[in-house]
């Protein structure tokens, strides 16, 4: 069914002036605020630190940006193995934070979307209450809870299960125990919006032509869900890679993880240009999930329509 | 025709609505409406009548403002009004889906294109209760839209479209979304309205029965253009093409060669059988036509008929019981399937024809149309 | 496997997600009450904490900035989301419209870092261009307003397609102008989407610690600014403190707008029914 608006066709020279408006408005904000800084950070990660100012971060010669490649930043990264290394841990960690999200999200949105009608906005809102609390707070609540005497160590202890406290703490357990859980519910929910949505009489008519309720899962159900196992990896997989605050909370100095090391050369190091080459091949890294993700939203919007 | 007849001495309708050459092409050479014209009389129920994709819906939506033509001309009582925006024309529609606003109530809703003209408030609220007298849903001005079967809400919509008193009235599939119980009453109803507030209207449906029963004259549109434009009975007995027979209503179609070709009758020869067609036609002998004959002029015998011409035999293949009448499919010999309709005229059935039965097939002279395209 | 041991495993599953979802929320807000200084060591019951939340002004001082920039942002984020949503849900066709679209999805999903370090090396740029804007308030408020808009744009965006396309052309059938319409019918249908996205981009704004870490000046620290430090150096009971006044009142917040909206939902479908009944 299209939901197309008509061209409001007789107003075209009053309507051009509303539709430059609501047009340009948001195409300036989104120029001035997003895309203009990429270009900013490309051409910092291409010049050179001077003590510890930029002065001229863009040189203007002639009325245009002067552009002198100096490839020093990507250099240091392309040779210090160190970095390699935690472009590869990130993505790592990346990768199984989103399997353990989808292993653990899916059947849990599969539940959901076959419990009784009338409780599933409560068991949604149930999800989603975490996710309006702060998640500052409820990283710093598993620090409380893994670190050696804390509050799982304590319990245990006290009941005569362990001798020593168990390590979860400042090592890779914790830090996928943070990441699975902040990411868990942008997992859930497009899972759930797209299961919920998946009529019934799929999988009827599949038991009535001789399926299996399991095969039945398995070629239908899964299948007619990818628009949301998608969506859900990529919202999950995509801002993790670059994730600060759970490695720098719940991580220890094994635990490489590149968003930290971008806020180490900025903050720290004050190297402005490394940082930017840092993000850039962040960027250049999540260039094709993201890409997977709009045409996969693109595809979903056709379809609807 | 629901309507009453027209009073015939009055002197020729004023033209309300001038279409001239109207054309719409969409990106892609996609030709929705090729080159239509038309006129409507004041008072008129004029109805487009075709399947989806003839470019019923884009012409109304030209109408209505919502579309600007790529070439062509509206008129509407003489001013121009092509390239006007919707909301400066003295036109309202009706759309198939009711388009209420779901946050306003009943009475707000019909007030709310008054509303825009800035009538005074004494005279507005005089009108909405005029209006919602009209389709009786006084007792229902506070509830909102939700609150509201599909039958009334439809009547609010009919309301809210009259409200400003348009010069012409735009009907998007008014039936539609009713159920064949409501669409009956329900097409009298709003024919019976339409007439009594005098305005005039274009429907668009795709709706044989919808556009007969409502119309004045119909145009039967295909592939953008205009395929006949007429009185429903014209239309339906006098189709000017095969394709205009066969949308309308069931048709037989026999092909034929003409052999008599006389000023007041004509014979053609088919491979079933002899027409005998009791008026003159324009053609010639020797020419290759189709002669068009609905079911219902057939009738059925167990006798063979004494004439010559008019007549087949076959075998009932195929019985359709429709309870108040049947629908016979019988298989001439020469292969052809034609479908016959009967009155169930008695309760005893025992006499008709049934499976198997061998049956003469047997019309006027004057039942036929004869197609030469 | 049949029928009802489907059902026991898949409750079992739900309840152990919920419990590993609220056990960290439980646990701070338990602990908020334990009069140790060794958060996890429980002593015995008591306020101590919260009294000593009261008279500690850096953080009152830093609530009052997020709440501040919170409100603002959020403001900013519907208007321009707003904006966003419709160019890209009633214009089909325009230049720029991929690159529009991709953009406006971009903050969704790329690093919070890489956000806040482009934000902030524009706005850099743009000081020493025009001398302004000097790092701080203004600059922090930027970087949730670019957030939020996305995020904005998306809730409005899913309403909007909800929308009967029709009742715009309905509006204007009867004498309103595109704006008129705008604002006598788009406008109320998209109220309740519209105090969502403000919500929903006024959380993310009060919760959000990279970018205002990037994009703050000296002077302003926000709320999770402040706890984020002091979480870095080690355990401390007023972040227990100040968890448990957040999740009390975001819960009750919640809790509260989910009765509401199910109380409405259910009287809807109630008059619906009723309109059958007495036709």
């Amino acid at each position: 069914m299209a939901k197309k608006l008509s061209s409001f066709a007789g107003v075209k020279s009053n309507l051009l002036n509303g539709r430059s408006v609501v047009i340009g408005v948001p195409y300036l904000w989104f120029l001035l605020l997003a895309a203009i800084p990429l270009l900013i950070i490309l051409k910092i990660s291409l010049s050179e630190m001077e003590s510890t100012t930029i002065s001229n971060m863009i040189d203007w010669r002639d009325g245009w940006p002067k552009l002198t490649l100096n490839f020093v930043s990507y250099q240091f990264i392309l040779t210090d193995s160190l970095y390699y290394k935690t472009y590869l841990s990130s993505i790592q960690y990346a990768l199984i934070t989103t399997v353990l999200c989808l292993v653990i999200g899916y059947p849990f949105a599969y539940f959901m979307a076959r419990s009784p009608k009338h409780i599933q906005p409560t068991l949604l809102m149930l999800i989603m209450l975490p996710f309006w609390t702060s998640f500052l707070l409820r990283i710093y609540a598993w620090k409380t809870l893994l670190v050696s005497n804390g509050v799982i160590n304590n319990t245990l202890m006290s009941l005569g299960l362990i001798d020593a406290p168990l390590p979860m703490m400042n090592n890779s357990f914790s830090l996928l125990v943070g990441m699975v859980y902040s990411y868990l519910p942008f997992m859930i929910l497009p899972l759930y919006a797209n299961l919920s949505k998946l009529d019934i009489r799929y999988l009827e008519a599949a038991a009535d032509l001789g399926t299996s309720p399991f095969k039945a899962f398995w070629l239908i159900t899964v299948p007619l869900s990818k628009a949301g196992i998608i969506a859900g990896s990529m919202l999950v997989f995509i801002p993790a890679i670059g994730e600060y605050v759970i490695p720098e909370l719940l991580g220890g100095s094994s635990t490489l993880m590149i968003g930290r090391v971008l806020w180490d050369e900025f903050f720290n190091n004050n190297d402005w240009p490394m940082a930017s080459a840092v993000a850039v091949i962040m960027i250049l890294l999540i260039l094709l999930p993201m890409a997977l993700y709009n045409k996969s939203q693109a595809d979903q919007l056709e379809a609807k329509a | 025709m629901a309507t009453a007849p027209k009073d015939l001495n009055k002197p020729a309708q004023e033209v309300l609505l001038r279409i001239e050459g109207l054309t719409k092409i969409y990106d892609g050479n996609v030709k929705a409406v090729d080159d239509v014209s038309l006129t409507v009389t004041k008072g008129e129920i004029f109805a487009l009548l075709g399947g989806s994709g003839c470019g019923k819906s884009t012409l109304l939506r030209m109408l209505a403002g919502f579309e600007i033509p790529t070439k062509g001309k509206i008129f509407l009582a003489g001013d121009d009004i092509t390239n006007l925006p919707p909301y400066q024309r003295p036109i309202n529609m009706m759309f198939q889906s009711y388009a209420l606003f779901p946050h306003l109530s009943v009475w707000e809703n019909v007030a709310f294109g008054l509303k825009r003209d800035g009538m005074p408030t004494a005279e507005l609220a005089e009108r909405v209760e005029k209006m919602l007298n009209l389709v009786q849903l006084s007792k229902y001005a506070k509830r909102k839209p939700h609150q509201l079967s599909g039958g009334q809400q439809q009547r609010v919509a009919l309301a809210r479209s009259l409200a400003k008193r348009p010069k012409l009235l735009l009907l998007d599939e008014p039936l539609g979304a009713l159920d064949k119980k409501l669409r009956e009453t329900t097409q009298l109803e709003l024919v019976n309205i339409i007439e009594e507030v005098g305005v005039t209207c274009v429907l668009v449906t795709h709706d044989q029965e919808e556009a007969m029963t409502m119309a004045s004259r119909i145009a039967v549109m295909s592939e953008g253009s205009f395929m006949q434009v007429g009185e429903p009975d014209a239309v339906y007995e006098m189709p000017n093409s095969r394709h205009v027979a066969d949308f309308i209503g069931n048709v037989n179609i026999f092909e034929g060669i003409v052999d008599i070709d006389e000023p007041d009758h004509v014979t053609i020869r088919s491979p079933e059988c002899i027409h005998y067609v009791g008026h003159g036609i324009s053609g010639h002998s020797g020419m290759a036509v189709g002669v068009a004959l609905r079911p219902e002029k057939i009738m059925l015998s167990k006798d063979k008929p004494e004439t010559e011409y008019n007549w087949c035999e076959g075998e009932v293949i195929e019985m359709v019981y429709f309870g108040a009448h049947t629908t016979y499919h019988l298989k001439l010999d020469s292969g052809m399937v034609i479908k016959a309709q009967e009155l169930n005229n008695t309760r005893d059935l025992s006499c008709n024809l049934t499976w198997g039965d061998r049956a003469y097939a047997y019309w006027n002279d004057l039942a036929m149309a004869v197609l030469t395209n | 496997m049949n029928e009802s041991m489907n059902k026991i495993f898949a409750k079992s599953w739900m309840l152990l997600v919920y419990i590993f979802l609220y056990m960290p929320i439980v646990t701070l807000v338990v602990f908020s009450f334990n009069d140790s200084k060794l958060v996890t060591v429980w002593s015995h019951a008591s306020f101590r904490w919260y009294g000593a939340l009261m008279e500690d002004s850096r953080i009152i001082s830093a609530v009052g900035l997020s709440l501040k920039i919170a409100f603002l942002s959020a403001l900013i984020s519907v208007f321009f989301g707003t904006f966003t949503a419709f160019a890209l849900n009633r214009y089909k066709r325009f230049k720029g419209r991929t690159f529009l679209s991709s953009m406006a999805s971009m903050p969704l999903v790329m690093p919070d870092v890489i956000v806040g370090l482009s934000l902030l090396l524009m706005l850099i740029s743009a000081q020493h261009l025009m001398g302004f804007p000097e790092k701080g308030l203004f600059t922090i408020l930027l970087g949730h307003a670019l957030l939020g808009t996305a995020y904005a744009a998306v809730v409005v965006t899913s309403r909007l397609r909800e929308m009967d396309a029709k009742l715009d052309e309905a509006a204007m059938d009867l004498g309103c102008k595109p704006f008129q319409v705008f604002i006598l019918v788009t406008l109320p249908l998209l109220l309740p989407s519209l105090l969502s996205a403000f919500l929903l981009t006024f959380t993310l704004s009060f919760d959000d610690v990279v970018l205002s870490s990037f994009l703050s000046g000296p002077g302003y620290t926000t709320m999770p600014m402040e706890i984020f430090s002091r979480a870095r150096l080690g355990l401390n009971p007023t972040i227990n403190a100040i968890a448990t006044v957040t999740i009390v009142v975001v819960s009750a917040a919640v809790i509260a707008s989910s009765f509401y909206s199910s109380h409405q939902e259910r009287k809807r479908k109630r008059e619906e029914a009723q309109a059958y009944s007495n036709n």
